[in-house]
This record gives C-alpha cells, structure tokens and sequence, in this order.
C-alpha cells in the first residue's frame, strides 16, 4: 500500500455522514488583537471541520491568520488578544465555555500542538526523557515506568536510532531534525484526537522536511490521529493533506480537496499562490518568468468593504469592489469566496509566452569566475589548555566555473558549505586553501586593500532583509554609501539623483529615500539589498538564498526582478539555494554540494532529469510533491569536525560499495556534466516528474 | 456582519502615554529638579553652606532652618542643596569618563581580535577579580582623601564593565549582515566601525549610563559616609548621613540627605529603565 492508497482510503469531511460528529468543527471564529490604533481582526469568521483521521492543511502567507486560528483551537492566546465570536468544539464539548483547568487537561492530552521552532521549543535544562514522560503522567494516562517504556517507544517510532541511550540526553545535544521528532513525539505522547503541527517543517532541510512529513502521514494513518497541518508551503500541504483551506486577510477564501487547488484553483489568491512557485514535477518552459501579483495583503485595521483580495486580484469584476463575496460552493466538495468563480468562470492556467524572460543560450567563453581546489576551515577555539583544537571543515575542495551572463545556481543541505562558499568568493571570509579567479585576477589571497577596486565589480544579495540592512541608516543613506566610497559621485545631488534611478530599478518610490528599513516589508527590504549590490554596477552577484525568507508570492516577485535585471544588465548570478523547485526554474547551471564537496554539476534541465549522483537523487525526490512516494534519505549529515574518509556521502548513500571507501574524484561523464561517484547515474529514481 | 460584535474600547491617549513615558518621564522631571538645584545653588540656598552656628545646634526643622540644623548648626537644607553637586559631580564624571574610556577598551578589543583582544580583556578581568568597593577604598586611601582623588580611585573600578559589554555588543554587529554587506561593498575599516559597528552597538551602553549614574552616586555617597569622599567641610550627602548616624533624637540631619539620594538615585533608575525601553524596538507596543 502506497503512501498516495493510503490518502485515498481517509473520510472526507464533505462526505461523511452526519451522525458522526466532527472531532473539530469550527463556526465562524474570530479573534481579534486589541492595539493601541484599534481592534485588527486576524481571524475573522473562520469555519472549518475536521472528521476522526482527517488531515486538513491551512495556508496562506504571512499576516493571513492562519497561526492565530491555530493558537485560538488551543485557547493559548493572551491579552491584547481575544476571542470575540464564533464557536469551536471539540468531540463535542465547547472549547470556549471551558476553564483553565479543562483546558489544561485537554491541552496535550487529546488535543496537541507542534510549534514550528524546534530550537525554542524544548527546555534546554531537562533532559528529553523527562520532557517526554511529563505530560503523559502529568494527565495521568501512563505511570511513570509505562511513560518511559512509551517515550523510548516513541522516539524510535519518530526515526531516532537508539532512542533508549538518547533520552537521557539534553536537547542541545539534538539537531534541528531530531528535536522536530522529539516535538512529535511529545504531541504523540498521549495518542491525541487532534494533532496541530504549525509550520512543523520550514526550519528544517528538504530531507529532513520529507522525512518529517512522511512520519506526519503514515502517524495519521496509523494512529488515526486527526491532523491540521498549517504551512505557507501548499507543496508541503499536499504531501500530508487531504484538504487544504486558503486563508487570506483573516478569511477562508478557498476550501477544497488539495489535490484539487492545487490543479484548479478557484479563487485568484490561490490561484497566485500555486503559481508563484515553480513545480519540479512540471516540465521547465522556456518562460522563466513567475505569476506575482503586486500590493500587499490590506491593512488590518481598514480592510475593503468588498472582497479583500480585490485591490491586488488579476480577475476582479465591478462587483468585487463594493460587496464582499460569501464562501460558497463553486463545485461538489468546492467551497470560494470569489464572485468571479461563483459566477462559473475559470482562472487562465499560468505560464505560457508573453512573459519574455528565455534562457541564454550557453556559450562557451572564459569564465568570469574560477574556483579551484578552494578549502575553508574554522578552528573552534580550544576546550582546554593542552586539548588538540577542533576544526570544522566547512568547505573542502571546491571547484567551480561560472562563465559571464550564465546563473550556477548551489544547492545542498544546511551545514554544506554553501554560504560559506559565497563568503569566501567575496573575500568576507579569506580562504585556507585554493585558489579564486575573478575576472583574470587572483582574488584567494590578495589583501583587503588590493581586492577593494574589484568590489566594483562583484557584489553580494544577503539572505535575511532583516538583518542585511543597517537599521540606523535611511535607503537614501544605504545605497549612497558604496557610490561615495568609491568615487563614483560625489556627495549630494549627484548622489541623490543615482539612488533614485536605483530605487526606481529595483521597483520601488524613488520618494522613499529618506525612510528607514524598518519601514519596509521583508520583501522591499530585499529590492531595497539588490538595488544596494546594482549601486557599483557589478558584472557578478552572488545571491545567499535570497528569497528563502520571504512568502511565495514575495519570491516570485523577487526571482522575476532577479531575472528582469539580468537581461537588462547582462549580470552574471551565483545563486544560493535549498529550494531545488527554484533552482531548477532560475538556473543554468546547477552544482550541488555536500560537506563542503561538489558532487555534481551539470545544466539545470539535465541534471534534475537524470542526475548521476544519488545524492542529487534523494535531493531531489525529497521535494514534497503530492502523490508522489519518495526516496527518503535517512539521517544527516555527518559532523564537519571530522571529515568521512573516502566518498563522503557514502554512509548514507542507498547504493555505497565496498569502492566508495576510496573517494571518487569529480569527472565529466558527458559534456558539461560533472559527477563525483564511482556509480554515475545507477540510482534509479524512476518516480520522477510521475 | 461585524455589528453584532462588540469590540472593546481603544485604551484612551493619556493611558497610552502613561504607559509608554509614565516612570521614565517621572525619572527625568526628578533628574532634572536635581540638576535644576545643583545649577542654582548659590540662589536657592538661604544660608551659606558651611555657616557655622554653634548656638543654634541641631534644632528641629522651623521656618528659618526648614530641616534643621546639625551639630555645628549648619542649616541642613542649604546643606543638601549644594550637596547635590558634589553627588551629581562625582556621578556623572565617573559614568562618563569610565564608559567613554570602558567602551574604547572593548570596541577596539572586538574588532583587532587576537593578542591585543587577549591583553585588553586580561586587563579587564584582572579589576573586576576584586570587589569594587574595597578596591576604590584602598585605591582612595592611598591617593588621599578628596572629591578628585575619590572620583579617580571610583574610575579605576568602573571602566572595565563597560568594556565587557562594548566588546560583547561589538563582537555581535560584526557578524550582522550588514556589517558584511559593508565589506563586499569595499568600505573601509574605520567607517564600518564608525558607521555600522558603533551607531547599532551603543544602545545598550547608553542604557548602562543611564542606570549607572545612580549606582555611582550611591558608591560615592558611600565613600563619603566612611570618611573617605570629600574633605569634611564640605557638604556631601553621604557625609552627612554619617554625621547624622548617631543622633537619633535629631532624625532631621540624616534622614534628609539619605531621602534626597533615595530620590536621586531612583530617578535615574526610572529614566535608565525608559531609556531601555525606547531604545529596544521589541519592548514598544
């Protein structure tokens, strides 16, 4: 029995009949935050139901509610919040007429929640055995030895090798990965009706991410434990969900079966959101450019008197602007809020020409960037005084080219080395070995000084807009302070007149120059970093995930910039990814690394169609794709104290040999197509693109 | 649809304020009398300071002498009036001078890193390995008794917190992104410390002077209350708390001046803590 037989086989809420209750029915809930400016309503007439055994995924980007309607189910909200109306029951009882101590006894017992940080979410001072066993005794289902035997039961049903030796650890001693599993199980603990996992997953690494989701699913299917899944990922959605509700600006704007939004969306915000984010198992067009749609979600304090989503929709008719639309159904099963949809018509497939955007032909010249051989370590400092020093070998034998107007996209898990890599390239970091080649020049062990007149010429879009800005500076300030620096205006006019043009580029008012980042969204803030690396006008960027921290539609607007620039301006990308859907979208090249290694490079379309390396493989097959079963990589990466001998994938390879133990050196196997393995392409993944 | 709903009252604009600058805007209407006084001493005070009447010993508070005199029918009010510039003095100059002198110490520890960031903090732990008090008690003894020699002795213990905690807060913005955003911008040394490092480190170090000030008229007054501050003529709070230590029937000479450092002290308590908060984006609302 497949994973997707096994989605299948589950109740659905529209179907089921109505003699069994709900184990979650929610009526028109509304939460609002009492501020100092006036009431904002962050859920705002929220209804949903969730059968025994359900999964229910709830989406939306950031601000749209949906962690507010998961806190409002637990009753964990404090002051300036509230809960003014509505109904919510669970198994029957009325969760708002209950008291604290009810609430208590309910919260963890049937009723459990995993918040999204796994870092802050465990007590860093009590080892994981008490962690785990305190709520099963605390609600008196276990006695304290049972608890125990459960509490090792459970972590090796989560995937956590020898759980009896690791519960006595502490959870610093745990990585991102292990302590989602212990927050798993903690939510497990008492076998709950209703499990509420918040953003479980978007801490964690692909793999670990697939890994994760995966022991979501087949814990649904065996416990029957009722799931609501909330994700800004609707790819994440799919793997687990059978049916997904839309949340925008407080509101359920679309409710359906997944697999069904995800193919037919009926309301535009949907539709934008499953469009925003390129698909791996959708052919690669030549387009590359992405649906965005413009504007920001309203303010919560003045929202439209008619449908929400009308000052940003695409679709929008007269009638959108003035009433606001109820959620009703637009087909069996179907429920959106959009008169445009109601009224029968359908939403345009995405993509196609018109956009503009193709790929550059690739063209062999020399390149703009060489790396070879380039090493990095960081000695840790010393633990005692005659004790040897650790080193974390964080990159270790790099090589790369990047020709001029190309985008090599990298990819990897945390800990690989890749924004390392990016901070060696631009000389923040100098390296410990190996040589860097920018434009003719060796650029490995020049001094700051010497390198100072090539920052010109290449330049660094961080990952954070948070923290890539100085906060005490205005933009006007920001983006003149590289153009004085290096003599390419004075200061003044001349200076004013080139922030603006560059505000303008990046798409933002050019009137904003005297506002501070603060006042600024993740999203402009990030503009606002790229018009900062275009100030010197480079020929290279190098990209360090810059859009990993922004909302889908926020990333597409991004890339599209991205893309619009380097026609424009003919750059030369190197850009940082985890997100291997993007990658494939945006690149031409792709390299992917592992422990500070590349295991393989090749072009983009080739390599996601056939990569040679099973590591590429496992990568890729861990991209949530609904209904597709997937090669899950077991485990992590192994510590980058000490370096694997051998082909350093080889312990969690699926098809190590006795050979791997001597490391395969990285060789072309077929024209422009790198791998480091002694067994190119014999890992099948034939799933792929199905 | 949202009529049925009855949302409750927006808080009203004065309970707004008064959450938002209630106790600092207290701390500093209290700091500012204080200066105020210290300012316009010679003004305010009906007597002069060191008037000696000994006919006129120790006499309860009365119109003439509005909180009485003490054993040498000093009157006690001019005599906490121009107390407050020695208090307000002795406070400021150490806070100022120490952090100034501290927050140079830790910023160039934290950016030059290795052996002169080694030596500097050795320094550094070295003072703080003795009790602060017992360490300016001795440093003030040797160097003499008087306001200067006591203000010197209180510097030598109070720079090296603040050059713990410029360095801690230098060491952080240097791994900001922006701080490596003005790296690959090719900006130079001196103007990443000056534009990006300091400006974003310093507002903890502001909250630290603030709060500090009373912490070292306290140590002052203390100083002064063991005989070692100023030279005894002159009229110091901590002194004439002393002076007043055994008089109990006279409650007036030494209630009053440890009233006014209770005040002085609180007060720049009050405005350090609204320092914090405004400074700290994540505590306003």
């Amino acid at each position: 029995m497949t994973a997707s037989d096994r989605l299948e086989a589950q109740p659905q809420g529209v179907n089921r009949p109505p003699s069994i209750p709900p184990t979650l029915e929610v009526r028109d809930l509304r939460t609002v935050f009492l501020t100092d400016a006036g009431p904002v309503r962050a859920v705002d007439g929220v209804s949903f139901s969730v059968g025994a055994g359900e999964t229910l995924g709830i989406v939306g980007e950031s601000g749209s509610g949906k962690s507010v309607t998961a806190l409002s189910l637990m009753r964990l909200l404090e002051e300036p919040a509230r809960i003014v109306g509505g109904s919510m029951t669970f198994q029957g009882r009325d969760l708002l007429a209950m008291r604290p101590e009810e609430l208590r006894a309910l919260r963890g017992d049937r009723m459990a929640m995993v918040f999204q940080d796994p870092m802050t979410g465990l007590n860093p001072v009590i080892r994981i055995l008490r962690q785990l066993t305190e709520p099963m005794v605390a609600h008196g289902r276990f006695t304290p030895p049972e608890a125990k035997q459960r509490a090792v039961g459970l972590l090796g049903r989560m995937g956590i090798t020898a759980p009896e030796k690791t519960v006595s650890r502490f959870p610093h001693e745990f990585s991102g990965g292990m302590r989602q599993r212990v927050m798993l199980a903690m939510g497990f603990a008492n076998d709950p009706a209703l499990l509420i996992a918040d953003e479980p997953t978007t801490a964690l690494d692909v793999t670990i991410q697939a890994q994760i989701l995966d022991l979501l699913r087949q814990l649904n299917a065996e416990f029957g434990t009722a799931i609501v899944l909330i994700s800004h990922d609707l790819g994440v959605i799919g793997a687990v969900c059978r049916r997904v509700a839309v949340m925008y600006a407080g509101e359920v704007v679309e409710e359906a079966a997944t697999a069904e939004v995800l193919a037919d969306p009926r309301h535009p915000y949907a539709w934008a959101l499953v469009n925003a984010v390129p698909r791996i198992d959708q052919p690669l067009g030549e387009d590359r450019r992405l649906v965005s749609i413009e504007g920001a979600p309203p303010d919560a304090l003045a929202l439209p008197a008619g449908c929400r989503f009308a000052p940003r929709c695409p679709f929008k008719i007269a009638r959108c602007e003035t009433e606001h639309p109820p959620l009703a159904e637009v087909a069996p099963g179907r429920l959106a809020r959009c008169w445009v949809t109601q009224a029968g018509q359908v939403l345009p497939r995405a993509g196609g020409a018109g956009f503009g955007g193709t790929r550059a032909a690739s063209t062999a010249t020399e390149p703009l960037l060489a790396v070879r051989g380039l090493v990095k370590h960081f000695p840790l400092p010393r633990e005692s005084l005659f004790g040897a020093r650790r080193v974390v070998h964080a990159v270790n034998g790099i090589d790369l080219d990047v020709a001029r107007g190309e985008t090599l996209g990298i990819v990897g898990e945390s800990g690989c080395g890749k924004s390392t890599l990016a901070r060696l390239i631009t000389r923040i970091h100098a390296p410990t070995a190996g040589s860097i080649t920018f434009a003719g020049q060796e650029i490995a062990t020049a001094s700051p000084a010497a390198i100072r007149p090539l920052r010109r010429r290449m330049q660094m879009v961080f990952q954070d807009p948070y923290a890539s800005l100085n906060p005490r500076m205005t933009i006007g300030d920001i983006l003149a302070e590289p153009l004085v620096a290096h003599g390419v205006v004075g200061r003044g006019a001349a200076a004013r007149e080139r922030v603006r043009d560059l505000l303008s580029t990046v798409g933002l008012n050019p009137a904003w120059e005297a506002r501070y980042p603060h006042e600024f969204s993740g999203g402009q803030r990030q503009r606002i970093s790229i018009a900062r690396a275009l100030a010197l006008e480079p020929e290279f960027i190098v990209a360090d995930e810059p859009i990993s921290a922004l909302d889908v539609n926020i990333q597409a607007q991004i890339l599209n910039l991205m893309l619009d620039l380097q026609q424009r301006m003919g750059l030369t990308y190197l850009f940082i990814a985890h997100d291997l859907a993007v990658v494939r979208h945006l690149c031409d090249r792709v390299a992917v690394l592992y422990l500070g290694q590349v295991m393989e490079s090749a072009p983009a379309g080739a390599l996601f169609a056939r990569p040679l390396h099973p590591y590429t493989g496992v990568l890729i097959s861990a991209v949530p794709v609904p209904g597709r079963t997937r090669v899950v990589l077991q485990g992590e990466p192994p510590s980058t104290l000490v370096l694997p001998t051998g082909c350093v994938f080889r312990a969690r390879c699926p098809i190590a040999r006795p050979v791997c133990a001597t490391a395969p050196p990285l060789a072309e196997h077929a024209p422009g197509r790198w791998a480091a393995c002694h067994f190119p392409g014999e890992f099948a993944h034939g799933e792929m693109g199905a | 649809m949202s009529a049925a709903i009855a949302l409750p009252a927006v808080r009203s604009r004065r309970a707004r304020l008064w959450r938002r600058y209630g106790l600092a805007g207290v701390g500093a209407g209290i700091v500012l009398a204080w200066v105020l006084v210290a300012a316009f001493a010679p003004w305010l005070a009906p007597w002069p300071p060191d008037f000696v009447d000994v006919t006129n010993r120790l006499r309860p508070p009365s119109a003439a002498h509005w909180l009485g005199t003490d054993a040498l029918g000093r009157d006690c009010f001019s005599r906490l009036i121009f107390g407050a510039r020695i208090s307000l003095l002795a406070g400021i100059s150490v806070v100022a001078i120490g952090a100034a002198f501290g927050t140079l110490v830790g910023m160039v520890a934290a950016y030059a890193r290795g052996l002169a960031d080694a030596a500097l903090m050795r320094l550094t732990d070295l003072v703080l390995c003795f009790p602060p008090i017992i360490l300016a008690l001795a440093i003030a003894a040797a160097l003499g008794i008087g306001t200067r020699n006591t203000i010197i002795a209180m510097l030598v213990v109070w720079w090296p917190k603040f050059a713990r905690l410029a360095r801690a807060l230098a060491l952080v913005q240097r791994s900001q992104e922006y701080v490596e955003a003005a790296v690959v911008l090719g900006l130079k040394p001196a103007r990443i410390l000056g534009r990006h490092i300091v400006p974003n480190a310093i507002g903890p170090l502001v909250v630290l002077v603030t709060l500090d000030v009373g912490n070292a008229i306290i140590t002052f007054a203390g100083l002064s209350f063991l005989g070692l501050g100023v030279v005894p003529p002159t009229a110091e709070w901590g002194a004439m708390v002393a002076e007043g230590r055994e008089l109990v029937e006279q409650w007036w000479v030494a209630t009053f001046p440890g009233l006014a450092i209770l005040t002085i002290v609180l007060g720049f308590n009050f405005l350090g803590d609204g320092v914090r908060d405004w400074l700290d984006p994540k505590a306003r609302r």
